[in-house]
């Protein structure tokens, strides 16, 4: 076939990818909002553990009282005190360095206040980048201080305590930083490897593969048909997971944003492989989902560093690691959006997805022969 | 006289098993060729290795003029294949469809467009250009598959069981179909099971155990096995011990 005819076969296969792709609203609403979905949902129940809460103490009365109350601080497992001091000056740099999640600051004569019956302004200052675990905070201290207040001698009205959120930019709030990327990586994951595998597998099980395939267009101009779709699918979702992870948590993109798409569009065609691989080895639809689920979700998961560090892994599934590519997507990722890296810090990790991306292509392509021969 | 398919000892081994065992077969440009066969004889296989979809072990065979093993390009360009399963997408509408299949075969927009308005119009389905394709009743969508088969005007057609499910008289209009692509100068090479079907071949093959049996004109089949339908012919080749 001449050049121009074969253009128009692509363009006329990738129109009815897309056709196919728009006319599944339910689908295409799923794929488009879930990486909204999961930022959000991910980013509020992975950060609720708050047990090592730093606390810093400004105590302008310095008085049995007020010593109390340090005391308390200091003998509960979930308090911390990293910083004490007379003024509420030591605050404002401990905040901006994330150094301290709650500060406590003591009215001057505390003791005198209280024994007066006069009211007595205690503050708590919290660091509320994330409102959840910003209020679970605030609730422990109280809980503390009123434990405290309940120990009083004598008389013990008056007392006040003057919660102050503050919305501090954080740049230590290390779970979030650290899922968002793995996020990404997931839900790539996610729309190339499953729905590569699940489109490609409903052909060859409606027959209409066959068909495709006895036309003029090469088996590349069909893959390619295939996958563009998908692709571009891909990048509205990092592009929504961006924006999502800026918005609600602030997250900071600190390298190159062009960088990052790259490497987005990189780790998309290892799982439009991957997915294209699935579907010449399994038999049906359903099969092809599952056994996409089962290479693409567990390993992106558990086994990529995004909730639990390599480094904890057993040694065996260390190894393992190696070869699941979200892996090394999400070391790029994170060195892009939180260190600014750039090309020449992550080369190593562009190479071995690059390697991985050209062994599942090679992969694919001899299944999809053989499983037509 | 032309050929439009032409099949030297076309063989086709999965393991010990022989699938299709040295067939060879001729049909003329222009013939309604019926190529007959118990389930499980070798049709598919054979139909297969024709149209490009399966290697053979040995052998060789030419459609459209140009050799299945080393111009397989050519060959997919010059045939349309129509396969026992539906082969349009339940989900796009029928417009999208022809389109789709269309631009597949490099035909431009301005052709496609054209194409698509005389094939709807011989189908009386002008109104239902922008249905889902999934809408419509099976006899339709048959039919509709054949010409979106014929969209690119293809030298030889391979047609897999066409008429499968379809009510008789549905049938009666897909033969005519058939007989107005052969009459344009289309090659038609069909499978079937229905033997007032194979009445309306040419000529015809019946197909045992991977090998042709039989293979002439339905009236040369009835006379040389003394038969007085084809049905009969069939009947006593496939279990020649009957």
């Amino acid at each position: 076939m001449r050049a121009p005819g074969r253009l128009r076969a692509l363009r006329a296969f990738v129109l009815k990818e897309l056709w196919h792709i728009l006319r599944d609203r339910q689908t295409l609403t799923i794929l488009l909002l879930m990486p909204l979905a999961q930022v959000v949902l991910f980013g509020f129940a992975i950060r609720t553990d708050v047990t090592d809460i730093r606390v810093a103490i400004v105590d302008q009365a310095v008085d049995a009282d007020s010593k109390a109350l340090h005391a308390r601080f200091a003998g509960t497992s979930r308090f911390r005190i990293v910083a004490t001091g007379p003024t509420t000056h030591l605050l404002e740099p401990l905040f901006r360095r994330g150094a301290v999640d709650v500060a406590l600051v003591i009215p001057p004569g505390l003791a005198n206040d209280l024994a007066a019956g006069a009211p007595a302004r205690l503050q708590l200052i919290t660091d509320a980048s994330n409102p959840n675990t910003g209020s679970t905070m605030q609730a422990y201290a109280g809980a503390v201080i009123a434990g405290w207040q309940a120990d009083l001698p004598g008389t013990r009205a008056g007392l006040q305590v003057v919660p102050q959120v503050r919305m501090r930019f954080n740049q230590t709030l290390e779970s979030v930083n650290l899922f968002v990327p793995g996020l990404i990586a997931l839900v790539l994951t996610l729309v190339t490897a499953l729905m590569t595998a699940i489109s490609l597998s409903r052909e060859m099980e409606r027959g209409t593969l066959e068909v495709l395939l006895v036309s003029p267009l090469h088996p590349w101009q069909i893959i390619l048909g295939k996958v563009a779709p998908y692709l571009l699918l891909a990048f509205a979702n990092v592009v929504t997971a961006l924006v999502a992870a800026w918005v609600v948590f602030q997250v900071p993109l600190r390298g190159s944003l062009l960088l990052l798409l790259g490497a987005s569009m990189l780790y998309s065609l290892v799982g439009l492989a991957l997915g294209v691989l699935v579907a010449a080895r399994t038999g049906s639809q359903r099969t092809a989902m599952i056994g996409a689920m089962l290479v693409t979700m567990l390993p992106s998961t558990l086994l990529s560093g995004m909730i639990f560090p390599i480094a904890s892994l057993p040694t065996p599934l260390q190894i393992v690691s190696n070869v699941v590519p979200a892996r090394w997507f999400i070391v790029v990722v994170r060195g892009i959006m939180l260190k600014g890296a750039g090309v020449v810090h992550l080369w190593q990790e562009f190479t071995i997805l690059t390697a991985i991306f050209l062994l599942l292509l090679v992969a694919a392509t001899r299944s999809f022969k053989e499983r037509l021969a | 006289m032309t050929l439009a398919i032409e099949v030297r000892d076309l063989t086709r081994r999965f393991g010990d098993f022989t699938a299709v065992d040295a067939i060879s077969v001729e049909v003329r440009a222009g013939e309604v060729f019926g190529f007959l066969g118990a389930n499980g004889a070798g049709k598919t296989t054979a139909i297969r290795m024709l149209i490009g979809l399966l290697a053979p072990t040995s052998g060789s065979a030419r459609v459209a003029g140009f050799d299945v093993l080393t111009q397989s390009e050519d060959v997919r360009r010059n045939i349309g294949y129509m396969s026992q399963r539906f082969s349009l997408y339940d989900d796009l509408t029928v417009s999208e469809n022809i389109t789709l299949y269309g631009g597949i075969y490099g035909l431009d927009d301005a052709t496609i467009s054209a194409r698509m308005d005389a094939m709807l119009q011989t189908l009386d389905l002008a109104s239902a250009r922008r249905s889902m394709v999934r809408s419509l009743p099976l006899g339709w969508k048959q039919k509709l598959a054949f010409s979106v088969a014929m969209l690119h005007r293809p030298r030889v057609v391979f047609l897999d069981e066409p008429t499968g499910g379809v009510d008789p008289i549905t049938r009666r209009q897909f033969w005519e179909m058939i007989y107005a692509a052969a009459a344009e100068g289309t090659t038609v090479f069909a499978t079937t099971h229905y033997m007032d079907e194979a009445e309306y071949c040419d000529r015809l093959s019946i197909m045992v155990d991977g090998r042709i049996a039989a293979m002439g004109t339905p009236g040369e089949l009835k006379a040389a096995y003394n038969a007085p339908s084809l049905d009969e012919v069939f009947v006593r080749l496939a279990r020649p011990a009957a």
